[in-house]
Protein backbone atom coordinates (compact mmCIF):
# COMPACT_ATOMS: atom_id res chain seq x y z
CA UNK A 1 0.00 0.00 0.00
CA UNK A 2 1.13 3.15 -0.89
CA UNK A 3 0.17 7.24 0.40
CA UNK A 4 1.68 10.72 -1.20
CA UNK A 5 1.12 13.17 1.45
CA UNK A 6 2.59 16.70 2.03
CA UNK A 7 6.12 16.49 3.14
CA UNK A 8 6.86 19.38 5.73
CA UNK A 9 10.44 17.77 6.34
CA UNK A 10 12.23 15.34 4.00
CA UNK A 11 13.61 12.38 5.14
CA UNK A 12 13.31 8.56 5.36
CA UNK A 13 12.72 6.39 8.32
CA UNK A 14 11.21 2.72 8.63
CA UNK A 15 8.99 2.03 11.94
CA UNK A 16 5.74 0.66 13.02
CA UNK A 17 3.05 3.16 13.58
CA UNK A 18 1.96 4.23 16.98
CA UNK A 19 -1.45 6.18 16.70
CA UNK A 20 -2.59 8.88 19.34
CA UNK A 21 -5.91 9.06 20.69
CA UNK A 22 -5.62 12.38 21.93
CA UNK A 23 -2.85 15.58 20.95
CA UNK A 24 0.23 15.74 22.53
CA UNK A 25 2.33 18.68 23.46
CA UNK A 26 5.87 17.60 23.16
CA UNK A 27 7.05 20.08 25.86
CA UNK A 28 5.41 18.74 29.23
CA UNK A 29 3.99 15.93 27.29
CA UNK A 30 7.45 14.04 26.61
CA UNK A 31 10.22 13.50 28.70
CA UNK A 32 14.19 13.83 27.11
CA UNK A 33 13.75 9.74 26.71
CA UNK A 34 10.96 10.06 24.35
CA UNK A 35 8.32 8.33 27.26
CA UNK A 36 5.07 10.00 27.00
CA UNK A 37 4.79 11.83 30.93
CA UNK A 38 1.69 13.66 30.53
CA UNK A 39 -0.67 12.64 32.98
CA UNK A 40 -3.64 13.51 31.38
CA UNK A 41 -2.65 11.46 28.38
CA UNK A 42 -4.82 8.38 27.75
CA UNK A 43 -1.40 7.00 26.56
CA UNK A 44 0.85 8.12 29.33
CA UNK A 45 3.85 5.89 29.57
CA UNK A 46 3.97 4.58 25.78
CA UNK A 47 7.53 5.17 24.47
CA UNK A 48 7.82 7.14 21.07
CA UNK A 49 11.26 6.49 20.30
CA UNK A 50 12.31 4.96 16.50
CA UNK A 51 8.26 4.82 15.97
CA UNK A 52 6.42 5.83 13.36
CA UNK A 53 4.25 8.35 15.10
CA UNK A 54 0.63 9.21 13.98
CA UNK A 55 -0.91 11.98 15.45
CA UNK A 56 -3.58 14.77 14.46
CA UNK A 57 -1.67 18.19 15.23
CA UNK A 58 0.81 19.18 18.12
CA UNK A 59 -0.74 21.17 20.84
CA UNK A 60 0.32 23.62 22.99
CA UNK A 61 3.40 24.87 23.78
CA UNK A 62 5.52 26.68 21.45
CA UNK A 63 8.65 25.10 22.88
CA UNK A 64 7.94 21.83 21.29
CA UNK A 65 10.25 22.59 18.88
CA UNK A 66 12.96 22.98 21.33
CA UNK A 67 12.06 19.73 22.72
CA UNK A 68 11.56 17.78 19.76
CA UNK A 69 15.12 18.71 18.17
CA UNK A 70 16.65 17.79 21.55
CA UNK A 71 15.14 14.13 21.39
CA UNK A 72 16.48 14.17 17.57
CA UNK A 73 19.69 15.03 18.93
CA UNK A 74 19.72 12.28 21.05
CA UNK A 75 18.53 9.31 19.25
CA UNK A 76 15.10 9.53 21.41
CA UNK A 77 12.63 11.10 18.55
CA UNK A 78 9.97 9.22 16.59
CA UNK A 79 11.53 8.05 13.58
CA UNK A 80 8.97 10.18 11.26
CA UNK A 81 6.10 12.05 12.20
CA UNK A 82 2.48 12.09 10.29
CA UNK A 83 0.50 14.40 11.20
CA UNK A 84 -3.54 14.99 9.72
CA UNK A 85 -3.62 18.51 10.34
CA UNK A 86 -0.27 20.71 9.00
CA UNK A 87 1.26 22.62 12.32
CA UNK A 88 4.51 24.51 11.91
CA UNK A 89 5.72 23.95 15.17
CA UNK A 90 7.09 19.80 14.51
CA UNK A 91 8.40 20.52 11.14
CA UNK A 92 10.26 23.57 12.64
CA UNK A 93 12.18 20.84 15.32
CA UNK A 94 12.91 18.81 12.61
CA UNK A 95 14.61 21.62 10.24
CA UNK A 96 16.94 22.93 13.47
CA UNK A 97 18.15 19.14 13.57
CA UNK A 98 18.86 18.91 10.46
CA UNK A 99 20.54 22.06 10.32
CA UNK A 100 22.54 21.50 13.86
CA UNK A 101 23.33 17.80 13.11
CA UNK A 102 22.14 16.81 9.48
CA UNK A 103 19.75 14.23 11.25
CA UNK A 104 16.36 14.26 9.04
CA UNK A 105 13.35 13.28 10.81
CA UNK A 106 10.57 13.51 8.17
CA UNK A 107 7.39 14.87 8.97
CA UNK A 108 4.39 14.22 6.28
CA UNK A 109 0.96 15.61 6.70
CA UNK A 110 -1.42 12.76 5.59
CA UNK A 111 -5.21 11.04 6.23
CA UNK A 112 -3.20 7.75 7.90
CA UNK A 113 -6.67 5.95 9.21
CA UNK A 114 -5.49 3.55 6.56
CA UNK A 115 -2.43 2.49 8.21
CA UNK A 116 -2.69 -0.86 10.18
CA UNK A 117 -1.47 -1.14 13.72
CA UNK A 118 1.76 -3.60 13.88
CA UNK A 119 2.54 -2.88 10.14
CA UNK A 120 6.07 -2.08 8.87
CA UNK A 121 5.80 1.54 7.72
CA UNK A 122 8.31 3.16 5.37
CA UNK A 123 8.49 6.86 5.22
CA UNK A 124 10.39 8.54 1.98
CA UNK A 125 9.76 12.29 1.94
CA UNK A 126 6.07 12.60 1.63
CA UNK A 127 5.92 9.00 0.16
CA UNK A 128 4.11 6.43 2.75
CA UNK A 129 4.42 2.66 2.08
CA UNK A 130 3.96 -0.54 4.27
CA UNK B 1 -1.37 26.65 -2.58
CA UNK B 2 0.31 29.75 -3.16
CA UNK B 3 3.79 29.96 -4.22
CA UNK B 4 5.91 32.48 -1.58
CA UNK B 5 7.47 35.32 -2.80
CA UNK B 6 10.62 36.83 -2.00
CA UNK B 7 11.83 40.13 -2.23
CA UNK B 8 15.06 40.89 -3.88
CA UNK B 9 16.73 41.36 -0.54
CA UNK B 10 15.09 38.12 0.68
CA UNK B 11 16.36 36.48 -2.21
CA UNK B 12 19.86 37.91 -0.94
CA UNK B 13 19.60 37.13 2.53
CA UNK B 14 18.96 33.68 1.68
CA UNK B 15 21.56 33.78 -0.75
CA UNK B 16 24.14 34.29 1.72
CA UNK B 17 24.66 38.30 0.87
CA UNK B 18 24.74 39.29 4.75
CA UNK B 19 26.76 36.21 6.03
CA UNK B 20 25.87 32.49 6.52
CA UNK B 21 24.06 33.15 9.85
CA UNK B 22 21.53 35.84 8.53
CA UNK B 23 21.17 32.72 5.57
CA UNK B 24 20.58 29.79 8.44
CA UNK B 25 17.93 32.15 9.80
CA UNK B 26 16.20 32.90 6.29
CA UNK B 27 16.06 29.83 5.29
CA UNK B 28 13.93 28.88 8.82
CA UNK B 29 11.67 31.64 7.91
CA UNK B 30 11.41 30.41 4.33
CA UNK B 31 10.78 27.18 5.65
CA UNK B 32 8.21 27.92 8.09
CA UNK B 33 6.39 30.06 5.54
CA UNK B 34 6.01 27.47 2.88
CA UNK B 35 4.38 25.41 5.35
CA UNK B 36 1.94 27.98 6.38
CA UNK B 37 1.54 28.47 2.60
CA UNK B 38 2.43 32.35 3.14
CA UNK B 39 2.85 34.25 -0.10
CA UNK B 40 5.40 36.09 1.08
CA UNK B 41 6.80 37.27 4.23
CA UNK B 42 6.18 40.81 6.22
CA UNK B 43 8.48 43.14 7.71
CA UNK B 44 8.98 43.06 11.82
CA UNK B 45 9.32 45.98 14.02
CA UNK B 46 10.05 44.11 16.95
CA UNK B 47 10.78 40.66 18.33
CA UNK B 48 10.33 38.31 21.70
CA UNK B 49 12.40 35.71 22.23
CA UNK B 50 11.87 32.96 24.16
CA UNK B 51 14.51 30.71 22.50
CA UNK B 52 16.82 31.89 25.54
CA UNK B 53 14.99 29.46 28.13
CA UNK B 54 16.87 26.22 28.18
CA UNK B 55 15.62 23.41 26.61
CA UNK B 56 18.58 20.89 26.51
CA UNK B 57 21.84 21.08 24.51
CA UNK B 58 20.46 21.85 21.38
CA UNK B 59 19.35 25.22 22.68
CA UNK B 60 22.84 25.40 23.55
CA UNK B 61 23.94 24.47 20.12
CA UNK B 62 21.66 26.91 18.33
CA UNK B 63 22.14 30.18 19.74
CA UNK B 64 26.17 29.40 19.59
CA UNK B 65 25.52 28.42 15.75
CA UNK B 66 24.54 31.88 15.11
CA UNK B 67 27.12 33.51 17.37
CA UNK B 68 29.70 31.65 15.55
CA UNK B 69 28.43 32.30 12.25
CA UNK B 70 28.06 36.11 13.09
CA UNK B 71 24.24 36.61 13.46
CA UNK B 72 22.78 40.02 14.75
CA UNK B 73 19.61 40.64 15.18
CA UNK B 74 18.34 43.75 13.19
CA UNK B 75 15.57 44.95 14.40
CA UNK B 76 15.14 45.38 18.64
CA UNK B 77 14.40 41.93 20.50
CA UNK B 78 13.59 41.75 24.03
CA UNK B 79 14.49 38.59 25.47
CA UNK B 80 11.95 36.54 27.41
CA UNK B 81 12.64 34.46 31.04
CA UNK B 82 15.30 32.12 30.69
CA UNK B 83 16.83 29.06 33.37
CA UNK B 84 17.68 31.03 35.96
CA UNK B 85 17.67 34.33 37.85
CA UNK B 86 20.89 35.73 36.97
CA UNK B 87 20.91 38.69 39.88
CA UNK B 88 19.75 35.90 42.88
CA UNK B 89 22.03 32.69 41.27
CA UNK B 90 21.64 30.79 44.84
CA UNK B 91 17.51 30.54 44.61
CA UNK B 92 18.13 28.11 41.83
CA UNK B 93 18.81 24.71 43.11
CA UNK B 94 19.83 22.65 40.16
CA UNK B 95 23.14 24.34 39.44
CA UNK B 96 23.93 22.10 35.70
CA UNK B 97 20.75 23.60 34.79
CA UNK B 98 21.49 27.17 36.06
CA UNK B 99 24.70 27.09 34.66
CA UNK B 100 23.89 25.79 31.27
CA UNK B 101 20.30 28.51 31.38
CA UNK B 102 23.00 31.38 31.92
CA UNK B 103 25.76 30.26 29.00
CA UNK B 104 22.27 30.35 26.98
CA UNK B 105 21.11 33.61 28.27
CA UNK B 106 24.88 34.63 27.33
CA UNK B 107 24.48 33.75 24.03
CA UNK B 108 21.69 35.74 23.28
CA UNK B 109 22.67 38.94 24.35
CA UNK B 110 25.65 37.79 21.70
CA UNK B 111 23.55 37.98 19.43
CA UNK B 112 22.22 41.69 19.90
CA UNK B 113 19.21 41.10 22.20
CA UNK B 114 17.98 43.27 25.04
CA UNK B 115 18.77 41.17 28.03
CA UNK B 116 15.17 42.00 29.24
CA UNK B 117 14.77 38.34 30.64
CA UNK B 118 11.01 39.67 31.21
CA UNK B 119 7.71 37.14 29.69
CA UNK B 120 6.08 39.81 30.39
CA UNK B 121 8.10 42.78 27.65
CA UNK B 122 4.40 44.82 27.28
CA UNK B 123 5.34 46.46 30.70
CA UNK B 124 8.50 47.61 29.06
CA UNK B 125 8.56 51.10 27.13
CA UNK B 126 8.40 51.21 23.36
CA UNK B 127 5.98 48.68 23.20
CA UNK B 128 4.31 48.09 20.05
CA UNK B 129 1.09 49.99 18.46
CA UNK B 130 -1.73 48.82 16.82
CA UNK B 131 -1.36 47.35 13.40
CA UNK B 132 2.28 47.03 14.41
CA UNK B 133 3.84 43.50 12.60
CA UNK B 134 5.87 41.94 15.19
CA UNK B 135 7.46 38.51 16.12
CA UNK B 136 6.95 37.94 19.53
CA UNK B 137 7.50 34.17 21.05
CA UNK B 138 5.60 33.22 24.84
CA UNK B 139 1.99 32.69 24.74
CA UNK B 140 1.01 35.33 27.17
CA UNK B 141 2.99 38.23 25.24
CA UNK B 142 1.32 36.56 21.97
CA UNK B 143 -2.43 36.89 23.27
CA UNK B 144 -1.24 40.27 25.31
CA UNK B 145 0.47 42.25 21.88
CA UNK B 146 -2.74 41.10 19.69
CA UNK B 147 -5.59 41.62 21.87
CA UNK B 148 -4.68 44.70 24.09
CA UNK B 149 -2.35 47.03 22.08
CA UNK B 150 -3.39 45.04 18.63
CA UNK B 151 -0.32 44.51 17.15
CA UNK B 152 0.37 41.39 15.32
CA UNK B 153 2.10 38.59 15.75
CA UNK B 154 1.46 34.78 14.88
CA UNK B 155 2.04 32.22 17.87
CA UNK B 156 5.77 31.17 17.10
CA UNK B 157 7.46 27.94 18.03
CA UNK B 158 11.32 28.27 19.62
CA UNK B 159 14.31 29.29 17.04
CA UNK B 160 11.84 31.34 14.88
CA UNK B 161 11.64 34.55 17.00
CA UNK B 162 15.43 34.50 16.81
CA UNK B 163 15.33 34.04 12.92
CA UNK B 164 12.66 37.06 12.76
CA UNK B 165 14.58 39.27 14.52
CA UNK B 166 17.65 38.26 12.45
CA UNK B 167 16.21 38.56 9.40
CA UNK B 168 13.48 41.22 10.48
CA UNK B 169 11.21 39.57 8.95
CA UNK B 170 8.29 36.63 9.66
CA UNK B 171 5.55 34.47 7.25
CA UNK B 172 2.83 36.41 6.32
CA UNK B 173 0.35 33.81 7.45
CA UNK B 174 -1.92 33.26 10.50
CA UNK B 175 -2.71 36.50 12.65
CA UNK B 176 -0.31 38.34 10.59
CA UNK B 177 -3.34 39.12 8.07
CA UNK B 178 -6.18 40.45 8.72
CA UNK B 179 -9.01 37.89 7.95
CA UNK B 180 -7.71 35.84 10.80
CA UNK B 181 -8.11 38.26 13.41
CA UNK B 182 -11.98 38.47 13.01
CA UNK B 183 -14.01 37.11 16.43
CA UNK B 184 -15.51 34.16 15.70
CA UNK B 185 -17.59 32.80 18.89
CA UNK B 186 -19.39 35.06 21.64
CA UNK B 187 -18.50 34.44 25.54
CA UNK B 188 -21.62 36.41 27.09
CA UNK B 189 -20.08 37.08 30.45
CA UNK B 190 -22.80 39.96 31.70
CA UNK B 191 -24.25 37.26 34.21
CA UNK B 192 -20.95 37.33 36.22
CA UNK B 193 -21.83 40.41 37.13
CA UNK B 194 -19.40 41.93 39.72
CA UNK B 195 -15.78 41.19 38.28
CA UNK B 196 -12.93 40.35 41.05
CA UNK B 197 -9.03 40.14 39.98
CA UNK B 198 -9.85 36.35 40.27
CA UNK B 199 -12.43 36.74 37.69
CA UNK B 200 -9.85 37.10 35.42
CA UNK B 201 -7.97 33.95 35.53
CA UNK B 202 -10.63 31.28 35.68
CA UNK B 203 -12.24 33.14 32.83
CA UNK B 204 -9.34 32.82 30.83
CA UNK B 205 -9.23 28.99 31.54
CA UNK B 206 -12.68 28.31 30.96
CA UNK B 207 -12.22 30.19 27.33
CA UNK B 208 -8.92 28.44 26.28
CA UNK B 209 -10.30 25.19 27.38
CA UNK B 210 -13.24 25.36 25.21
CA UNK B 211 -12.52 27.85 22.57
CA UNK B 212 -10.93 25.76 19.92
CA UNK B 213 -9.55 26.73 17.22
CA UNK B 214 -11.99 29.96 17.46
CA UNK B 215 -11.33 33.81 17.94
CA UNK B 216 -13.00 34.52 21.28
CA UNK B 217 -15.27 38.05 21.54
CA UNK B 218 -15.81 38.74 25.28
CA UNK B 219 -19.22 40.51 26.33
CA UNK B 220 -19.57 41.87 29.60
CA UNK B 221 -16.37 42.64 30.34
CA UNK B 222 -16.16 46.07 32.33
CA UNK B 223 -14.70 48.52 30.36
CA UNK B 224 -12.88 50.25 32.71
CA UNK B 225 -10.55 46.80 33.09
CA UNK B 226 -6.87 47.52 33.42
CA UNK B 227 -4.12 45.84 31.85
CA UNK B 228 -2.76 43.47 34.66
CA UNK B 229 -6.31 41.54 34.71
CA UNK B 230 -6.48 41.35 31.04
CA UNK B 231 -2.78 39.76 31.24
CA UNK B 232 -3.90 37.38 33.94
CA UNK B 233 -7.26 36.37 31.16
CA UNK B 234 -5.10 36.08 28.25
CA UNK B 235 -2.29 34.02 30.12
CA UNK B 236 -4.78 32.03 31.38
CA UNK B 237 -6.08 31.23 28.14
CA UNK B 238 -3.26 30.65 26.32
CA UNK B 239 -1.94 28.26 28.66
CA UNK B 240 -5.45 26.22 28.71
CA UNK B 241 -6.26 26.13 24.93
CA UNK B 242 -3.15 28.06 22.75
CA UNK B 243 -5.66 31.51 22.24
CA UNK B 244 -3.37 33.68 20.89
CA UNK B 245 -5.70 36.74 20.16
CA UNK B 246 -9.56 37.82 22.24
CA UNK B 247 -11.33 40.95 21.73
CA UNK B 248 -13.46 42.25 24.55
CA UNK B 249 -16.58 44.39 23.57
CA UNK B 250 -15.39 47.84 24.20
CA UNK B 251 -12.37 47.48 26.12
CA UNK B 252 -9.53 46.08 22.78
CA UNK B 253 -8.92 47.99 19.61
CA UNK B 254 -10.04 45.62 17.27
CA UNK B 255 -13.12 44.15 19.20
CA UNK B 256 -16.47 43.94 16.76
CA UNK B 257 -18.63 46.61 16.10
CA UNK B 258 -21.52 43.46 15.85
CA UNK B 259 -21.81 40.09 17.38
CA UNK B 260 -24.78 39.30 14.78
CA UNK B 261 -24.60 35.63 13.62
CA UNK B 262 -21.94 34.30 15.73
CA UNK B 263 -22.18 31.41 17.96
CA UNK B 264 -22.56 32.62 21.63
CA UNK B 265 -21.86 30.88 24.96
CA UNK B 266 -23.25 31.90 28.29
CA UNK B 267 -20.82 32.27 31.31
CA UNK B 268 -21.96 32.69 34.54
CA UNK B 269 -21.06 32.19 38.05
CA UNK B 270 -21.33 28.48 38.26
CA UNK B 271 -19.22 28.29 35.04
CA UNK B 272 -15.99 29.69 36.84
CA UNK B 273 -16.38 27.81 40.60
CA UNK B 274 -16.16 24.64 38.38
CA UNK B 275 -13.35 25.98 36.16
CA UNK B 276 -11.78 27.06 39.89
CA UNK B 277 -12.75 23.17 41.11
CA UNK B 278 -10.64 21.96 38.72
CA UNK B 279 -7.86 24.16 38.57
CA UNK B 280 -7.55 24.46 42.48
CA UNK B 281 -6.76 21.93 44.45
CA UNK B 282 -8.90 21.40 48.23
CA UNK B 283 -6.66 21.34 50.86
CA UNK B 284 -6.00 22.98 54.06
CA UNK B 285 -2.26 22.50 54.44
CA UNK B 286 -0.17 24.85 52.69
CA UNK B 287 3.52 24.85 52.03
CA UNK B 288 4.38 28.25 49.98
CA UNK B 289 2.92 31.08 48.25
CA UNK B 290 3.84 32.13 44.74
CA UNK B 291 2.74 35.20 42.69
CA UNK B 292 4.13 36.93 39.50
CA UNK B 293 3.01 34.56 36.80
CA UNK B 294 3.23 36.78 34.26
CA UNK B 295 5.76 38.49 35.95
CA UNK B 296 4.21 41.12 38.15
CA UNK B 297 3.66 44.50 37.24
CA UNK B 298 4.95 47.78 38.95
CA UNK B 299 1.28 48.42 40.28
CA UNK B 300 0.93 44.44 41.05
CA UNK B 301 4.07 44.83 43.48
CA UNK B 302 2.91 48.10 44.94
CA UNK B 303 -0.36 46.55 45.87
CA UNK B 304 1.59 43.60 47.41
CA UNK B 305 3.80 45.37 49.61
CA UNK B 306 0.61 47.23 50.89
CA UNK B 307 -0.86 43.78 51.63
CA UNK B 308 2.16 42.31 53.34
CA UNK B 309 2.53 45.04 55.62
CA UNK B 310 1.25 43.61 59.33
CA UNK B 311 1.51 40.84 61.09
CA UNK B 312 4.43 38.77 59.68
CA UNK B 313 4.23 35.88 56.88
CA UNK B 314 4.47 32.51 58.34
CA UNK B 315 5.31 30.92 54.89
CA UNK B 316 7.37 31.40 52.15
CA UNK B 317 6.27 34.12 49.52
CA UNK B 318 7.86 34.19 46.38
CA UNK B 319 7.04 37.13 43.81
CA UNK B 320 8.51 36.79 40.27
CA UNK B 321 8.91 39.87 37.69
CA UNK B 322 11.54 41.51 35.53
CA UNK B 323 14.71 42.71 36.80
CA UNK B 324 13.32 46.45 35.37
CA UNK B 325 10.85 46.67 37.30
CA UNK B 326 12.70 45.44 40.34
CA UNK B 327 15.25 48.50 39.96
CA UNK B 328 12.19 50.75 39.99
CA UNK B 329 10.95 49.17 43.07
CA UNK B 330 14.50 49.56 44.90
CA UNK B 331 14.33 52.89 44.14
CA UNK B 332 11.23 54.10 45.67
CA UNK B 333 11.69 51.97 48.42
CA UNK B 334 9.07 49.35 47.96
CA UNK B 335 11.44 46.56 47.57
CA UNK B 336 12.73 46.99 50.72
CA UNK B 337 9.06 46.89 51.82
CA UNK B 338 8.39 43.54 50.37
CA UNK B 339 11.73 41.93 51.19
CA UNK B 340 11.46 43.30 54.78
CA UNK B 341 8.18 41.58 54.92
CA UNK B 342 10.01 37.84 53.99
CA UNK B 343 9.06 38.48 50.24
CA UNK B 344 11.61 36.27 47.85
CA UNK B 345 11.73 38.58 45.05
CA UNK B 346 12.73 36.38 41.50
CA UNK B 347 13.64 37.88 38.50
CA UNK B 348 14.75 36.92 35.14
CA UNK B 349 12.81 33.59 35.11
CA UNK B 350 10.06 32.18 37.05
CA UNK B 351 9.04 29.92 39.92
CA UNK B 352 7.44 27.24 37.59
CA UNK B 353 9.87 26.73 34.83
CA UNK B 354 12.89 26.49 37.54
CA UNK B 355 14.20 24.58 40.73
CA UNK B 356 13.42 27.22 42.99
CA UNK B 357 10.59 26.00 45.37
CA UNK B 358 11.87 23.00 47.66
CA UNK B 359 11.04 19.92 46.17
CA UNK B 360 9.83 18.52 50.08
CA UNK B 361 6.81 21.27 49.33
CA UNK B 362 3.31 19.71 48.44
CA UNK B 363 0.96 22.55 48.30
CA UNK B 364 1.57 26.18 47.03
CA UNK B 365 -0.84 29.15 46.25
CA UNK B 366 -1.04 31.11 43.34
CA UNK B 367 -3.32 34.03 42.30
CA UNK B 368 -2.04 32.83 38.13
CA UNK B 369 -4.56 30.54 36.31
CA UNK B 370 -0.83 29.86 34.00
CA UNK B 371 0.77 28.86 37.22
CA UNK B 372 -1.75 26.62 38.70
CA UNK B 373 -2.13 25.29 35.45
CA UNK B 374 1.62 24.20 34.81
CA UNK B 375 3.19 23.89 37.66
CA UNK B 376 1.65 20.60 38.91
CA UNK B 377 3.15 19.04 35.95
CA UNK B 378 6.60 20.93 35.72
CA UNK B 379 7.52 21.02 39.27
CA UNK B 380 5.29 18.14 40.94
CA UNK B 381 3.32 20.49 43.50
CA UNK B 382 -0.72 20.97 44.17
CA UNK B 383 -1.92 24.42 43.16
CA UNK B 384 -4.66 26.22 45.13
CA UNK B 385 -5.87 28.97 43.09
CA UNK B 386 -6.70 32.22 45.03
CA UNK B 387 -6.82 36.22 44.95
CA UNK B 388 -4.00 38.39 45.62
CA UNK B 389 -5.42 39.29 49.21
CA UNK B 390 -6.30 35.37 49.90
CA UNK B 391 -2.57 34.77 48.85
CA UNK B 392 -1.61 37.09 51.74
CA UNK B 393 -3.92 35.89 54.39
CA UNK B 394 -2.94 32.10 53.68
CA UNK B 395 0.68 33.25 53.88
CA UNK B 396 -0.09 35.11 57.09
CA UNK B 397 -2.14 32.17 58.56
CA UNK B 398 0.32 29.49 57.55
CA UNK B 399 -2.74 27.41 55.86
CA UNK B 400 -5.18 28.26 53.10
CA UNK B 401 -7.59 31.08 54.12
CA UNK B 402 -10.57 31.73 51.38
CA UNK B 403 -12.37 34.31 51.27
CA UNK B 404 -15.86 32.14 50.10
Amino acid sequence: MIIHGRSLHPGTATGTPIRLTAPLSFWGGTDTEGRIVDAHHPQCGAVLTGRILLMESGRGSSSASSVLAEQIRARTAPAAIILSRPDPIIPLGALIAAELYNLNLPVVVASYDAIPAGALVQVTDGTITW
Amino acid sequence: MPTLHLTADEEAMLGGRDGDGVALAMRVIVGQARISDAPRLVEITSSHVDSCLYHGRVSLDFAHRLVDLGARVRVPATLNVGSTDLIHPDLVRDHELAAAGRELMAAYVELGCTPTFTCAPYQLPNRPALGEHIAWAESNAIVFANSVLGARTDRYGDFLDVCAAITGRAPYAGLQTPEARRGTMVFDCRPLGEFTDLTYPLLGHHIGSVVGAEIPVLLGIPSDVGEDDLKALGAAAASAGGVALFHAIGVTPEAPTSIDGLPVRVVDLETLQRVRRELSTVASELDAVSIGTPHASYAECVRLSELVVGPPLKLPFYLSTARATRERLAENGVLQVLEAAGVTVVVDTCTYITAILSPTWKYVMTNSGKWAHYAPGNINVSAILGSLSECVASARAGHVVLDS
